[in-house]
């Protein structure tokens, strides 16, 4: 099988505290991640990861385990200490570009072009892709609808609500057509109801076909739509495998016991 | 939707959607961001080059010395806004400069296209001011308008050399200080920057003529006094000319490796 991403000894450290601040919890229970550095902070410790083509590869780990530092490495916009990684076959160091070229990234926290609206976010960022305007503005309805918000096309991001601006960033992501999806922890903040509806699109874009790589610190979420897991804390890959083989591996059949036992404490 | 076209795109198309988006995004604000960068110069226009002259407290020579340095400043103030505003915007709490930073185009152009962007801006603030100063001022001994090709060329210079201040300033003052910022540099910079005197006019103050030759206001002022209005006292156009030249690439590359930082973590 082929792979669409692989990593190896990816390593992070970043000299001043990890850009995206740990939501709640302390870093660790059982450990501190600074090094011996004083202020440096080691997000990846030589983590080493194959996503195959065409999987939905979830990424299960705490608050500060390295989960957006990994998607922002493979995505261009964090650089690594150390290690490699390339993704639909090309090197995120060294071919950037090329990387940029073949994959759509839905961030943790919507983060659309407010001087824009809606179908104008889509149609430009098409642009950025040289698809051309005709092209981009049907993608752009087509996806609206299907996401539900062709109601808001015209409508400045400021008057979308935190679900709609969640899926014009999905939108986003796939107006290009990209061979592999990032989404970084997508239904932190959303209502039940829209979580379930994201799940439905989510499964539909694999259904077609696509890479998906989705990091989440919900248990329920990597379950029900990974192909297989990765459970990661403290910048390390501690188990790879499918759910199912995951779970068998406790009494309980549970992936929460399955990554205390690893870890040592718990998810959240 | 999988078995669909994927576009490949040359980085200069990428380029060229980046500025289709600003010029969108500019022409939509383009009343808000006048009002905002020429409010103070034309309020000068009027006192400085209008009333007083009436009043009998200036000569009307001052109106010649005094309206190339207000072309100056107005394109520096809008150069320097329409890129360092934004930037801190972009890279701050919205993080909205994140679509364009995953276009697949290298960094660095992303930068470049913002210094772009913020020199054809500070051109429109120096085209507006030009006649309405003209109108409030009255006759302006000596103005002519025969070098129009290097006063655009002045002009440009020193638009792209104030874009590049407002990248770095935007990309390397934390958003919460940029207000301080602005008061601390900006002030001093308009004040000392030979806008509203001749350069010449310094020799009464020796280490002040030589300490404002860190401003790049200095430059702009005196080569746009240079080409609007030669018969004026003013600063050799080839000494202007090369020392922009070089601030423009010493700011430019400071501010694209300031960009690069924020961009790439």
């Amino acid at each position: 099988m082929l792979n669409a991403i692989e990593t190896h000894e990816l390593r992070k450290v970043y000299t001043s505290p990890a850009p995206k601040p740990m939501r709640g919890a302390p870093p660790s229970a059982n450990g501190d991640p600074r090094g011996p550095g004083g202020g440096d902070v080691v997000a990846l410790d030589s983590l080493e990861l194959a996503v195959h083509e065409g999987e939905f590869f979830g990424m299960i780990g705490p608050n500060g385990a390295g989960k957006t530092t990994t998607i922002g490495i493979l995505t261009t916009r964090v650089r690594p200490t150390a290690g490699n990684a390339t993704v639909a076959g090309a090197d995120v160091r060294t071919n950037a570009v090329e990387v940029r070229q073949r994959i759509g990234v839905v961030p943790q926290r919507p983060n659309p072009d407010r001087s824009l609206n809606a179908l104008e976010n889509l149609v430009f960022h098409a642009a950025y892709f040289g698809i051309p305007k005709k092209v981009a503005t049907e993608r752009a309805h087509e996806l609206l609808q299907k996401l539900e918000i062709a109601s808001k096309a015209e409508a400045k991001v400021d008057e979308m609500s935190g679900g709609q601006q969640q899926r014009l960033m999905i939108a986003r992501a796939l107006i290009h057509e990209p061979q592999i999806l990032f989404l970084d922890e997508p239904t932190v903040g959303l209502d039940p109801s829209a979580r379930q509806s994201l799940w439905a699109i989510l499964r539909d874009l694999h259904a077609q076909g696509r890479t998906i790589v989705m990091t989440t610190h919900y248990m329920e979420e990597a379950d029900r739509l990974s192909d297989r897991i990765a459970l990661i804390d403290r910048g390390k890959l501690l188990a790879l495998d499918t759910p199912a083989a995951l779970k068998a591996r406790t009494p309980d059949g549970s992936l929460e016991t399955f990554f205390m036992s690893l870890a040592g404490h718990k998810l959240d | 939707m999988n078995e669909r076209t994927t576009y490949r795109v040359a980085p200069a198309k990428v380029f060229l959607a980046l500025l289709s988006r600003d010029a969108r995004v500019t022409r939509r604000e383009l009343p808000f961001f006048l009002i905002r960068t020429l409010m103070q110069p034309l309020m000068f226009i009027i006192v400085f080059g209008s009333l007083l002259p009436k009043m009998g407290f200036m000569g009307a020579q001052y109106k010649a010395v005094l309206l190339p340095g207000i072309l100056g400043v107005s394109l520096a103030l809008s150069a320097i806004q329409s890129v360092a505003l934004p930037m801190t915007m972009d890279f701050g709490w919205t993080n909205e400069i994140e679509d364009r930073l995953l276009a697949p185009i290298p960094i660095p152009l992303i930068a470049i296209e913002k210094v772009v962007v913020g020199t054809i801006q500070g051109l429109i603030a120096g085209l507006c001011v030009l006649p309405i100063a003209r109108l409030i001022m009255g006759p302006i001994p000596g103005l002519t308008l025969a070098h129009l090709g290097e006063t655009v060329f002045i002009a440009l210079l020193g638009s792209a050399t104030f874009s590049a201040i407002g990248l770095f300033m935007g990309t390397a003052i934390k958003p919460q200080q940029i207000g301080f910022m602005f008061s601390l540099i900006i002030a001093p910079m308009l004040f000392f920057g030979c806008a509203y005197y001749p350069w010449k006019g310094l020799d009464v103050v020796p280490a002040l003529k030589y300490a404002v030759l860190i401003n790049p206001l200095v430059y702009v002022a005196e080569g746009l006094r240079g080409v609007l209005n030669p018969s004026s006292p003013h600063m050799n156009l080839g000494v202007v000319v090369a020392v922009l030249t070089a601030m423009l690439i010493v700011v430019g590359w400071l501010g694209v490796r300031s960009f690069l930082k924020r961009a790439v973590k």
